[in-house]
Protein backbone atom coordinates (compact mmCIF):
# COMPACT_ATOMS: atom_id res chain seq x y z
CA UNK A 1 0.00 0.00 0.00
CA UNK A 2 1.54 3.17 -1.54
CA UNK A 3 0.68 6.46 -2.07
CA UNK A 4 2.61 7.67 -5.40
CA UNK A 5 4.39 10.43 -5.79
CA UNK A 6 3.65 14.28 -7.19
CA UNK A 7 0.13 13.67 -5.03
CA UNK A 8 0.56 15.19 -1.66
CA UNK A 9 1.02 18.55 -0.22
CA UNK A 10 4.27 19.85 1.47
CA UNK A 11 2.98 19.76 5.09
CA UNK A 12 2.01 16.46 4.47
CA UNK A 13 5.14 14.87 3.21
CA UNK A 14 7.08 16.95 5.90
CA UNK A 15 4.99 15.58 8.50
CA UNK A 16 5.87 11.63 7.38
CA UNK A 17 8.90 12.63 7.10
CA UNK A 18 9.47 13.43 10.46
CA UNK A 19 7.16 10.49 11.38
CA UNK A 20 9.14 8.01 9.75
CA UNK A 21 12.51 9.83 10.75
CA UNK A 22 11.63 9.75 15.11
CA UNK A 23 10.46 6.11 14.51
CA UNK A 24 13.25 5.20 12.95
CA UNK A 25 15.47 6.69 15.10
CA UNK A 26 13.85 4.73 17.77
CA UNK A 27 13.65 1.28 16.05
CA UNK A 28 17.69 1.76 15.47
CA UNK A 29 18.51 2.57 18.68
CA UNK A 30 16.92 -0.88 19.80
CA UNK A 31 18.51 -2.64 17.11
CA UNK A 32 22.11 -2.65 18.19
CA UNK A 33 24.41 -4.68 15.51
CA UNK A 34 24.58 -7.89 16.65
CA UNK A 35 20.75 -8.15 15.63
CA UNK A 36 20.91 -6.18 12.23
CA UNK A 37 21.88 -9.65 9.83
CA UNK A 38 18.50 -10.61 11.97
CA UNK A 39 16.36 -7.59 10.92
CA UNK A 40 17.91 -7.01 7.30
CA UNK A 41 17.30 -10.69 6.61
CA UNK A 42 13.46 -10.66 8.06
CA UNK A 43 13.28 -7.12 5.87
CA UNK A 44 14.42 -9.35 2.92
CA UNK A 45 11.85 -12.17 3.28
CA UNK A 46 9.01 -9.38 4.20
CA UNK A 47 10.24 -7.88 0.71
CA UNK A 48 9.58 -11.11 -1.23
CA UNK A 49 6.12 -12.07 0.86
CA UNK A 50 4.76 -8.92 -0.38
CA UNK A 51 5.43 -10.31 -3.55
CA UNK A 52 2.98 -12.81 -3.10
CA UNK A 53 -0.11 -12.91 -4.79
CA UNK A 54 -3.19 -13.91 -2.82
CA UNK A 55 -6.15 -15.25 -5.05
CA UNK A 56 -9.81 -13.74 -4.34
CA UNK A 57 -12.90 -14.24 -5.81
CA UNK A 58 -11.53 -13.63 -9.50
CA UNK A 59 -9.07 -11.34 -9.06
CA UNK A 60 -5.72 -11.58 -6.72
CA UNK A 61 -3.86 -9.44 -4.17
CA UNK A 62 -0.67 -9.14 -3.02
CA UNK A 63 0.26 -9.73 1.16
CA UNK A 64 1.26 -6.21 3.03
CA UNK A 65 2.04 -8.31 6.27
CA UNK A 66 2.83 -5.13 7.94
CA UNK A 67 1.05 -6.73 10.97
CA UNK A 68 3.37 -9.38 11.15
CA UNK A 69 6.54 -7.25 11.20
CA UNK A 70 5.55 -5.45 13.91
CA UNK A 71 5.31 -8.61 15.91
CA UNK A 72 8.60 -10.43 14.63
CA UNK A 73 10.39 -7.01 15.06
CA UNK A 74 8.67 -4.32 17.33
CA UNK A 75 9.85 -0.83 16.91
CA UNK A 76 12.64 -2.18 14.64
CA UNK A 77 9.28 -2.20 11.71
CA UNK A 78 10.40 0.62 11.19
CA UNK A 79 14.28 0.97 9.65
CA UNK A 80 13.07 -2.53 8.22
CA UNK A 81 9.91 -0.93 6.14
CA UNK A 82 11.98 2.11 5.37
CA UNK A 83 14.51 -0.30 3.94
CA UNK A 84 12.03 -2.43 2.12
CA UNK A 85 10.61 0.53 0.26
CA UNK A 86 13.75 1.76 -0.50
CA UNK A 87 15.13 -1.43 -2.38
CA UNK A 88 10.82 -1.44 -3.75
CA UNK A 89 11.83 1.66 -5.38
CA UNK A 90 14.57 1.14 -6.75
CA UNK A 91 14.36 -2.65 -8.56
CA UNK A 92 10.75 -2.12 -8.89
CA UNK A 93 11.18 1.54 -10.85
CA UNK A 94 8.12 3.05 -8.10
CA UNK A 95 10.56 5.91 -7.22
CA UNK A 96 9.34 7.41 -3.98
CA UNK A 97 11.89 9.83 -2.88
CA UNK A 98 9.69 12.70 -1.63
CA UNK A 99 7.19 9.97 -0.31
CA UNK A 100 9.56 7.67 1.77
CA UNK A 101 8.33 9.07 4.61
CA UNK A 102 4.92 9.07 4.14
CA UNK A 103 5.18 5.53 2.85
CA UNK A 104 7.32 4.17 5.97
CA UNK A 105 5.02 5.98 8.02
CA UNK A 106 1.68 4.42 7.09
CA UNK A 107 2.65 1.32 7.11
CA UNK A 108 5.58 0.83 10.14
CA UNK A 109 3.25 2.83 12.46
CA UNK A 110 0.57 0.47 12.43
CA UNK A 111 3.33 -2.64 12.69
CA UNK A 112 4.12 -0.82 16.15
CA UNK A 113 1.20 -0.13 17.09
CA UNK A 114 -0.10 -3.99 16.67
CA UNK A 115 3.31 -5.09 18.11
CA UNK A 116 1.77 -3.19 21.48
CA UNK A 117 -1.22 -4.23 21.13
CA UNK A 118 -1.13 -8.14 20.31
CA UNK A 119 2.53 -8.58 21.15
CA UNK A 120 1.39 -9.98 24.48
CA UNK A 121 -1.11 -12.19 23.41
CA UNK A 122 0.54 -14.27 20.99
CA UNK A 123 1.72 -16.49 23.72
CA UNK A 124 -1.20 -17.24 25.58
CA UNK A 125 -3.70 -20.36 24.92
CA UNK A 126 -4.09 -21.00 21.21
CA UNK A 127 -7.72 -20.05 20.36
CA UNK A 128 -6.59 -16.10 22.53
CA UNK A 129 -3.39 -16.23 20.21
CA UNK A 130 -5.06 -16.77 16.82
CA UNK A 131 -7.90 -14.33 17.73
CA UNK A 132 -5.00 -11.72 18.39
CA UNK A 133 -3.46 -12.69 15.21
CA UNK A 134 -6.08 -12.43 13.17
CA UNK A 135 -6.87 -8.67 14.78
CA UNK A 136 -3.26 -8.24 14.41
CA UNK A 137 -3.37 -8.78 10.77
CA UNK A 138 -6.64 -6.80 10.05
CA UNK A 139 -5.85 -3.50 12.08
CA UNK A 140 -2.49 -3.14 10.45
CA UNK A 141 -4.09 -2.90 7.48
CA UNK A 142 -7.16 -1.24 8.54
CA UNK A 143 -4.93 1.83 9.90
CA UNK A 144 -2.75 1.42 7.26
CA UNK A 145 -5.46 2.65 5.25
CA UNK A 146 -7.17 5.20 7.47
CA UNK A 147 -3.78 6.94 7.33
CA UNK A 148 -3.38 6.86 3.65
CA UNK A 149 -7.00 8.31 3.52
CA UNK A 150 -5.91 10.58 6.23
CA UNK A 151 -3.03 11.48 4.46
CA UNK A 152 -4.84 12.20 0.85
CA UNK A 153 -7.45 14.53 3.29
CA UNK A 154 -5.00 16.74 4.64
CA UNK A 155 -3.59 16.99 1.15
CA UNK A 156 -7.13 18.13 0.07
CA UNK A 157 -10.21 17.70 1.30
CA UNK A 158 -11.93 16.99 -2.41
CA UNK A 159 -9.87 13.71 -2.08
CA UNK A 160 -12.50 12.46 0.43
CA UNK A 161 -13.90 10.08 -2.63
CA UNK A 162 -10.81 8.73 -2.92
CA UNK A 163 -9.74 8.56 0.46
CA UNK A 164 -13.29 6.50 0.62
CA UNK A 165 -12.65 4.35 -1.89
CA UNK A 166 -8.97 3.48 -0.96
CA UNK A 167 -10.45 2.05 2.52
CA UNK A 168 -13.64 0.26 1.03
CA UNK A 169 -11.09 -1.43 -1.29
CA UNK A 170 -8.99 -2.71 1.21
CA UNK A 171 -11.72 -4.05 3.39
CA UNK A 172 -11.24 -7.93 1.67
CA UNK A 173 -7.46 -7.46 1.99
CA UNK A 174 -7.95 -6.20 5.88
CA UNK A 175 -9.86 -9.91 5.78
CA UNK A 176 -7.24 -11.87 4.33
CA UNK A 177 -4.43 -10.77 6.01
CA UNK A 178 -6.20 -11.06 9.10
CA UNK A 179 -6.57 -15.08 8.03
CA UNK A 180 -3.19 -15.23 6.77
CA UNK A 181 -1.78 -13.56 10.10
CA UNK A 182 -3.73 -16.09 12.35
CA UNK A 183 -2.68 -19.27 10.10
CA UNK A 184 1.19 -17.98 10.25
CA UNK A 185 1.33 -16.84 13.83
CA UNK A 186 0.07 -20.57 14.73
CA UNK A 187 3.03 -21.95 12.01
CA UNK A 188 5.54 -19.98 14.04
CA UNK A 189 4.53 -21.39 17.46
CA UNK A 190 4.87 -24.88 16.34
CA UNK A 191 7.97 -24.14 14.24
CA UNK A 192 9.91 -21.23 15.62
CA UNK A 193 8.34 -19.84 18.73
CA UNK A 194 11.32 -18.29 19.76
CA UNK A 195 10.76 -15.76 16.74
CA UNK A 196 7.33 -14.54 18.25
CA UNK A 197 7.34 -11.62 20.99
CA UNK A 198 6.92 -12.75 24.64
CA UNK A 199 8.29 -16.19 24.11
CA UNK A 200 10.25 -17.19 27.56
CA UNK A 201 10.98 -21.08 27.49
CA UNK A 202 14.30 -21.93 26.51
CA UNK A 203 15.82 -21.45 23.01
CA UNK A 204 16.92 -25.25 21.85
CA UNK A 205 19.34 -24.54 18.76
CA UNK B 1 12.04 -12.36 -10.81
CA UNK B 2 13.66 -9.46 -9.25
CA UNK B 3 16.23 -7.73 -11.59
CA UNK B 4 17.57 -3.97 -11.93
CA UNK B 5 16.41 -3.75 -15.47
CA UNK B 6 18.60 0.01 -16.10
CA UNK B 7 21.52 -0.08 -13.49
CA UNK B 8 24.45 -1.29 -16.46
CA UNK B 9 25.19 1.17 -19.03
CA UNK B 10 28.15 3.04 -20.26
CA UNK B 11 25.76 6.51 -21.25
CA UNK B 12 26.83 10.02 -19.45
CA UNK B 13 24.52 9.53 -16.88
CA UNK B 14 25.48 6.52 -15.55
CA UNK B 15 29.27 7.46 -15.57
CA UNK B 16 28.12 10.67 -12.93
CA UNK B 17 29.12 10.40 -9.72
CA UNK B 18 26.48 8.30 -7.92
CA UNK B 19 26.41 11.09 -4.86
CA UNK B 20 25.54 13.77 -7.23
CA UNK B 21 22.97 11.80 -8.99
CA UNK B 22 21.18 10.92 -5.46
CA UNK B 23 21.64 14.61 -4.07
CA UNK B 24 20.01 15.90 -7.09
CA UNK B 25 17.14 13.40 -7.60
CA UNK B 26 16.21 13.97 -4.22
CA UNK B 27 16.32 17.78 -4.80
CA UNK B 28 14.48 17.79 -7.84
CA UNK B 29 11.46 15.50 -6.85
CA UNK B 30 11.46 18.23 -3.64
CA UNK B 31 11.04 20.92 -6.19
CA UNK B 32 8.67 19.12 -8.61
CA UNK B 33 6.54 17.80 -6.01
CA UNK B 34 5.94 21.31 -4.47
CA UNK B 35 5.51 23.43 -7.49
CA UNK B 36 2.05 24.08 -8.62
CA UNK B 37 2.71 26.53 -11.36
CA UNK B 38 2.38 25.18 -15.26
CA UNK B 39 5.86 26.65 -16.26
CA UNK B 40 7.38 25.41 -13.52
CA UNK B 41 6.11 22.09 -14.68
CA UNK B 42 6.72 21.90 -18.20
CA UNK B 43 9.90 23.52 -17.45
CA UNK B 44 10.64 20.44 -15.12
CA UNK B 45 9.23 18.06 -17.32
CA UNK B 46 11.71 19.05 -19.88
CA UNK B 47 14.52 18.79 -17.74
CA UNK B 48 13.06 15.22 -16.71
CA UNK B 49 13.24 14.36 -20.48
CA UNK B 50 16.95 15.76 -20.85
CA UNK B 51 17.59 13.38 -17.84
CA UNK B 52 16.28 10.53 -19.43
CA UNK B 53 18.34 11.61 -22.70
CA UNK B 54 21.21 11.43 -21.24
CA UNK B 55 20.43 8.11 -19.66
CA UNK B 56 19.93 7.14 -22.88
CA UNK B 57 17.74 4.00 -21.68
CA UNK B 58 15.17 1.68 -23.47
CA UNK B 59 12.21 3.58 -24.19
CA UNK B 60 10.00 1.12 -24.27
CA UNK B 61 10.80 -0.67 -20.96
CA UNK B 62 10.56 3.19 -19.74
CA UNK B 63 7.15 3.69 -20.23
CA UNK B 64 6.63 0.46 -19.17
CA UNK B 65 7.31 1.58 -15.84
CA UNK B 66 5.36 4.77 -16.16
CA UNK B 67 2.11 2.66 -16.77
CA UNK B 68 2.43 1.28 -13.40
CA UNK B 69 1.70 4.85 -12.31
CA UNK B 70 -0.69 5.84 -14.27
CA UNK B 71 -2.98 3.28 -13.13
CA UNK B 72 -3.53 5.79 -10.17
CA UNK B 73 -3.38 8.42 -12.37
CA UNK B 74 -6.89 7.15 -14.23
CA UNK B 75 -8.70 6.96 -11.14
CA UNK B 76 -7.82 10.58 -10.26
CA UNK B 77 -9.14 11.62 -13.52
CA UNK B 78 -12.42 9.25 -13.02
CA UNK B 79 -12.89 11.40 -9.83
CA UNK B 80 -11.46 14.98 -9.36
CA UNK B 81 -13.05 16.23 -12.28
CA UNK B 82 -16.39 15.14 -11.20
CA UNK B 83 -16.32 15.66 -7.51
CA UNK B 84 -13.75 19.43 -7.13
CA UNK B 85 -16.46 22.08 -6.47
CA UNK B 86 -15.94 25.11 -8.72
CA UNK B 87 -16.54 26.52 -11.98
CA UNK B 88 -18.19 24.40 -14.48
CA UNK B 89 -15.74 23.55 -17.66
CA UNK B 90 -17.95 21.72 -19.32
CA UNK B 91 -20.82 18.84 -18.83
CA UNK B 92 -21.56 15.71 -20.52
CA UNK B 93 -25.23 14.64 -19.96
CA UNK B 94 -25.42 14.91 -15.81
CA UNK B 95 -22.19 14.86 -15.52
CA UNK B 96 -20.04 18.29 -15.19
CA UNK B 97 -16.80 18.57 -15.06
CA UNK B 98 -15.25 21.60 -13.08
CA UNK B 99 -12.38 24.09 -14.11
CA UNK B 100 -10.68 23.45 -10.66
CA UNK B 101 -10.92 19.76 -10.87
CA UNK B 102 -8.75 19.19 -14.33
CA UNK B 103 -6.75 21.38 -13.28
CA UNK B 104 -5.58 19.45 -10.05
CA UNK B 105 -5.72 15.94 -11.94
CA UNK B 106 -3.41 17.30 -14.80
CA UNK B 107 -1.10 19.15 -11.83
CA UNK B 108 -0.71 15.74 -10.67
CA UNK B 109 -0.49 13.54 -13.69
CA UNK B 110 2.06 16.18 -14.46
CA UNK B 111 4.42 15.80 -11.16
CA UNK B 112 4.19 12.37 -10.87
CA UNK B 113 5.43 11.73 -14.28
CA UNK B 114 8.51 14.31 -13.90
CA UNK B 115 9.32 12.48 -10.77
CA UNK B 116 9.17 8.96 -11.49
CA UNK B 117 11.30 9.81 -15.13
CA UNK B 118 13.77 12.05 -12.96
CA UNK B 119 14.02 9.13 -10.49
CA UNK B 120 14.76 6.46 -13.62
CA UNK B 121 17.21 8.56 -15.00
CA UNK B 122 19.18 9.62 -11.99
CA UNK B 123 18.61 6.43 -9.62
CA UNK B 124 17.37 3.22 -11.20
CA UNK B 125 21.04 3.40 -13.52
CA UNK B 126 23.29 2.63 -10.35
CA UNK B 127 23.25 -0.96 -8.89
CA UNK B 128 22.27 -0.83 -5.34
CA UNK B 129 25.54 -2.10 -3.88
CA UNK B 130 26.68 1.28 -5.35
CA UNK B 131 23.59 3.40 -4.23
CA UNK B 132 24.22 1.99 -0.58
CA UNK B 133 27.55 3.19 -0.58
CA UNK B 134 27.16 6.39 -1.44
CA UNK B 135 24.36 6.99 0.64
CA UNK B 136 27.08 5.81 3.49
CA UNK B 137 29.19 8.71 1.84
CA UNK B 138 26.36 11.15 2.11
CA UNK B 139 26.36 10.48 6.19
CA UNK B 140 22.90 8.23 6.29
CA UNK B 141 23.18 6.60 9.94
CA UNK B 142 25.66 3.25 9.35
CA UNK B 143 23.14 1.14 10.63
CA UNK B 144 20.63 2.12 8.24
CA UNK B 145 23.44 1.08 5.18
CA UNK B 146 23.62 -2.29 6.99
CA UNK B 147 20.54 -2.95 6.59
CA UNK B 148 19.70 -1.64 3.34
CA UNK B 149 23.67 -3.74 2.14
CA UNK B 150 22.21 -6.59 3.69
CA UNK B 151 18.61 -6.79 2.55
CA UNK B 152 19.93 -6.31 -0.93
CA UNK B 153 22.06 -9.05 -0.57
CA UNK B 154 18.99 -11.65 0.59
CA UNK B 155 16.46 -10.62 -1.27
CA UNK B 156 17.77 -12.57 -3.93
CA UNK B 157 18.57 -15.65 -1.55
CA UNK B 158 14.76 -15.53 -0.42
CA UNK B 159 12.89 -14.79 -3.24
CA UNK B 160 15.26 -18.52 -4.34
CA UNK B 161 13.76 -19.94 -1.34
CA UNK B 162 10.09 -18.82 -2.10
CA UNK B 163 10.16 -20.53 -5.55
CA UNK B 164 11.21 -23.60 -4.29
CA UNK B 165 8.26 -23.64 -1.56
CA UNK B 166 6.12 -22.20 -4.73
CA UNK B 167 7.68 -25.68 -6.74
CA UNK B 168 6.93 -28.04 -3.93
CA UNK B 169 3.22 -27.21 -3.45
CA UNK B 170 2.94 -27.29 -7.24
CA UNK B 171 4.07 -30.71 -7.65
CA UNK B 172 2.08 -31.62 -4.69
CA UNK B 173 -0.96 -30.43 -6.67
CA UNK B 174 -1.90 -27.09 -5.43
CA UNK B 175 -3.86 -24.83 -7.00
CA UNK B 176 -5.15 -21.68 -5.26
CA UNK B 177 -8.51 -20.61 -4.98
CA UNK B 178 -10.72 -18.50 -2.84
CA UNK B 179 -10.59 -20.96 0.13
CA UNK B 180 -9.85 -22.21 3.95
CA UNK B 181 -6.96 -23.92 2.28
CA UNK B 182 -5.56 -21.95 -0.07
CA UNK B 183 -5.27 -19.12 2.72
CA UNK B 184 -3.74 -21.75 5.24
CA UNK B 185 -1.41 -22.81 2.62
CA UNK B 186 0.02 -19.15 1.79
CA UNK B 187 0.41 -18.23 5.12
CA UNK B 188 2.63 -21.43 6.09
CA UNK B 189 4.81 -20.47 3.14
CA UNK B 190 4.86 -16.84 4.74
CA UNK B 191 5.28 -18.32 8.11
CA UNK B 192 8.49 -20.91 6.19
CA UNK B 193 10.06 -18.09 4.41
CA UNK B 194 10.40 -16.06 8.17
CA UNK B 195 11.73 -19.32 10.13
CA UNK B 196 13.89 -20.03 7.27
CA UNK B 197 15.30 -16.56 7.04
CA UNK B 198 16.08 -16.38 10.81
CA UNK B 199 17.99 -19.48 10.60
CA UNK B 200 19.89 -17.81 7.69
CA UNK B 201 20.38 -14.84 9.78
CA UNK B 202 22.36 -16.38 12.99
CA UNK B 203 24.40 -18.47 10.15
CA UNK B 204 25.45 -15.08 8.28
CA UNK B 205 25.86 -13.62 12.06
CA UNK B 206 28.32 -16.63 12.82
CA UNK B 207 30.17 -16.75 9.35
CA UNK B 208 30.72 -12.25 9.84
CA UNK B 209 32.06 -12.63 13.34
CA UNK B 210 34.43 -15.92 12.18
CA UNK B 211 35.94 -13.74 9.46
CA UNK B 212 36.17 -10.87 11.90
CA UNK B 213 33.36 -8.29 9.95
CA UNK B 214 34.25 -4.78 12.43
CA UNK B 215 31.05 -3.20 11.06
CA UNK B 216 32.51 -1.61 7.83
CA UNK B 217 31.53 -2.41 4.37
CA UNK B 218 34.18 -2.21 1.39
CA UNK B 219 33.60 -0.60 -1.58
CA UNK B 220 35.28 -1.99 -4.84
CA UNK B 221 34.23 1.09 -6.99
CA UNK B 222 35.80 4.35 -6.38
CA UNK B 223 34.43 7.77 -5.81
CA UNK B 224 36.40 9.79 -7.97
CA UNK B 225 35.10 13.55 -8.85
CA UNK B 226 35.63 14.28 -12.67
CA UNK B 227 35.05 17.37 -14.79
CA UNK B 228 32.34 16.36 -16.03
CA UNK B 229 30.58 15.84 -12.90
CA UNK B 230 31.20 19.29 -11.12
CA UNK B 231 30.18 20.41 -15.01
CA UNK B 232 26.86 18.35 -14.25
CA UNK B 233 26.45 19.55 -11.03
CA UNK B 234 26.49 23.41 -12.56
CA UNK B 235 23.83 22.80 -14.75
CA UNK B 236 21.51 20.94 -12.32
CA UNK B 237 22.15 23.76 -9.97
CA UNK B 238 21.15 26.17 -12.67
CA UNK B 239 18.34 24.14 -13.81
CA UNK B 240 17.07 23.93 -10.35
CA UNK B 241 17.36 27.94 -9.72
CA UNK B 242 14.99 28.37 -12.80
CA UNK B 243 12.51 26.44 -11.93
CA UNK B 244 12.23 27.65 -8.33
CA UNK B 245 11.73 31.04 -9.75
CA UNK B 246 9.25 30.30 -12.40
CA UNK B 247 7.13 28.88 -9.46
CA UNK B 248 7.53 31.85 -7.15
CA UNK B 249 7.49 34.74 -10.00
CA UNK B 250 4.60 35.60 -11.67
CA UNK B 251 4.84 36.27 -15.47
Amino acid sequence: MHISEGVLSGPVLASGIALAAAGTAIGLKRLDYDRIPHAAILSAAFFVASLVHVPIGPSSVHLILNGIVGLLLGWGAFPAILTALLLQGVLFQFGGITTLGVNTTIMALPAVICYYLFGCMIQKKSYIAYISAFACGFISVFLSAIMVGAALMFTQESFLGIAAAVIIAHLPVMIIEGVVAAFCVAFLKKVQPELLPGFSGSINS
Amino acid sequence: MIEETFAYGSSVMHRIDPRFRVVFATIFSFVAALSTRFPALIAALILSVLLLCMARLNLLKVIKKLMAAWGFILLLWLVLPLTVKGEPLFSVGPLIFTRPGIILSLQITLKSNIILLAYIAMITTMNLATLGHSLKRLRVPDKIIHLFLLTYRYIFVIEQEYYRLVWAIKTRGFRPGTNRHTYRTYAYIVGMLFVRASERANRVHQAMICRGFKGRFYSLSKFSVMRQDWLWTSFMSLAMIVLVILEWINI
